[in-house]
């Protein structure tokens, strides 16, 4: 039996008949991480001997009891690294649990190591890491995308059953596409992001990376629900994500929004997804065509957003009260400067620089500003669309992983990456990317990711048409082959 | 507008010192960056509200009750420097 290739539901089942032990299976996936992570380089860190004392008193009649899950190095797991991929926070330990991990334990799971990503979450492709980049597991001269590369690869190869992420502008949805995974961005709101590093406050959101719709829901259903913790967090009751799973698409409409297949996009995504809607219609759904008229300023307007409140958030890292510190300043103005220099990477840099000049005196209105209102407009545009539609079919990205380096010089273009899947963040809606067919680049099979995006909660929904497609279809099965495989 | 996008004083605002190389290639790369959200002027706003987050939620209040939380020892443990329970940072004022 191939351990690490398990669903979490799968690895359940063997759990709860006492097949496998909850040690064993750790055991299992650390052998499957050493093996091939020297290729991937999904994670940064792991403790193999805190995770086996916990799984040695796992309750494994728990939700997800004896599961082990990665977590994102942005949120933070008490006593482990949570460094963000950044070198201002090597060495820091986290004093306290993030909300989301308070919760997996209590659901009886066992988070275990620490995926690698883009620096603070800023980027596409996992190239921004201050420890070197992650790698796609189905081709390693590609980008796993990002910021949640290292999330998504590890599942990907098997290296982890699931994994927790966040998602800002994509920064799950669309790693999960290149690797060939499911990617779940909740609703703004859904899930609490107290014990997440903040990037940008109003987009910020966790979601779960995993093999299948179904082992999406019951992460969802161990980490949604209101936090005090956290106020943004919404008292919406919590219902089993898991309940609609199976329920035909009688009667369901989807919407094509024609803003979203445009010039630009890979001929080989654009079949998929145009086949992935002729296959809702046979399974029963109504394809509409619908219209997002904002949808050209998305990119706009969540790089002055995101920007100005990174620039905000990440005013913390200051050298005094964690992480790095400049040695040799002679004051404190000059130990604020040179630590964050020291401390931080380009992409960073840049964008705590234009977040800066969007919030700066003389400017703020006329960019900031005038970014808030086309963001009403684009909430609007999906408030129009969902009264004629329950959900939105699209691509995830607009190409298959792109090769390490290609872009990675070139901010504009690599933002560019994220075209189809930030809008969500600005309208705070749901959305999903699944697997959905491969297209061929120079002899290598690479996944294209296939996104739903749904109304604000409506989570059962959208997980609902996604597990619809994913079961009548095959994409999910197929797993990229690692060296001795 | 961007023309007025000065990248060495902006960096100085964020308390983020530059290398003269980092400069001249973030003057470029976020110029470009700026004329691309430049057509954002162009979307007629008049009459918008804006938004600043996505859920309609404005204030949230709670009880005014302390809770436990760290001791100084965890909040301390990932100082660079501290002593006598107590954050030590260089000079502030001369």
């Amino acid at each position: 039996m191939d351990l690490p290739a398990l669903s979490v539901a799968d690895l359940q089942q063997k759990l709860r008949s006492r097949e496998i032990s909850s040690v064993e299976v750790l055991d299992a996936l650390d052998a499957r991480i050493t093996a091939v992570d020297s290729r991937i380089h999904g994670y940064l860190s792991r403790d193999l001997a805190a995770a086996k004392e916990l799984a040695a008193t796992a309750d494994v009649s728990l939700p997800l009891g004896g599961v082990p899950i990665a977590i994102k190095d942005v949120i933070n797991v008490k006593g482990e690294q949570c460094t963000c991929a950044s070198k201002i926070l090597q060495g820091y330990r986290s004093p306290y649990d993030a909300t989301v991990i308070r919760k997996l334990r209590a659901a009886g799971a066992i988070p275990f190591g620490r995926c690698n990503m883009d620096e603070f979450a800023m980027g596409s492709s996992t190239e921004n890491s201050a420890f070197g980049p992650t790698l796609n597991p189905w081709d390693t001269t590609r980008v796993p995308g990002g910021s949640s590369g290292g999330s998504a690869a590890v599942v990907a190869a098997d290296e982890a059953f699931a994994a927790l992420g966040s998602d800002t502008g994509g920064s799950i949805r669309q790693p999960a596409a290149l690797c060939g995974i499911v990617g779940l961005k909740p609703t703004y709101g859904r899930v609490s992001r107290f014990g997440l590093v903040a990037f940008a406050s109003s987009l910020d959101q966790i979601g779960p990376f995993t093999k299948t719709v179904r082992d999406a829901s019951l992460l969802l259903n161990a980490i949604a629900g209101r936090d005090p913790l956290d106020s943004t967090s919404l008292d919406e009751p919590v219902p089993d994500y898991t309940a609609l799973l199976g329920r035909d698409l009688k009667g369901v409409r989807l919407g094509m929004p024609r803003e979203y297949f445009i010039e630009g996009i890979d001929p080989q995504v654009d079949a998929a997804i145009r086949a992935a809607m002729r296959h809702y219609e046979s399974l029963g759904a109504e394809i509409v065509e619908v219209s997002l008229p904002h949808t050209e300023h998305a990119v706009g307007v969540y790089y002055i957003i995101a920007t100005a409140e990174c620039s905000a958030n990440l005013a913390r890292f200051d050298g005094v009260r964690y992480g790095h510190r400049a040695q040799g300043a002679a004051n404190l103005l000059e130990t604020y400067g040179r630590t964050r220099e020291e401390g931080f990477g380009p992409e960073v840099k840049r964008r705590i620089i234009l977040g800066t000049f969007v919030l700066s005196s003389g400017y703020s209105e006329a960019y900031y500003g005038c970014a808030q209102k086309v963001r009403t407009l684009i909430r609007r545009d999906f408030t129009a669309a969902f009264e004629k539609v329950d959900a939105i079919i699209c691509p995830t990205a607009p190409e298959v992983a792109f090769k390490t380096g290609d872009r990675s010089d070139d901010p504009l273009k690599m933002y560019l990456a994220d075209i189809f899947t930030i809008a969500a963040n600005l309208a705070g809606i749901c959305g999903i990317s699944i697997p959905c067919g491969f297209a061929s680049v120079d002899g290598t099979r690479l996944p294209i990711g296939l996104q739903l995006l749904a109304r604000p909660f409506d989570e059962v929904r959208l997980l609902q048409i996604a597990h619809a497609y994913e079961q009548s279809t095959a994409w999910h099965q197929a797993r990229p082959k690692q060296g001795n495989d | 507008m961007s023309a007025a996008f000065d990248v060495r004083y902006t960096a100085q605002l964020a308390r983020l010192n530059l290398s003269e190389d980092e400069v001249a290639k973030f003057q470029a790369q976020l110029t470009q960056v700026l004329e691309y959200v430049e057509k954002l002027k162009r979307v007629d706003v008049s009459g918008v509200e804006p938004t600043a987050h996505a859920t309609e939620v404005f204030n949230v209040f709670r009880a005014d009750e302390t809770r436990p939380w760290f001791t100084p020892e965890e909040a301390l443990a990932n100082a660079p420097r501290h002593a006598n329970q107590l954050f030590i940072v260089p000079k502030v004022i001369e």
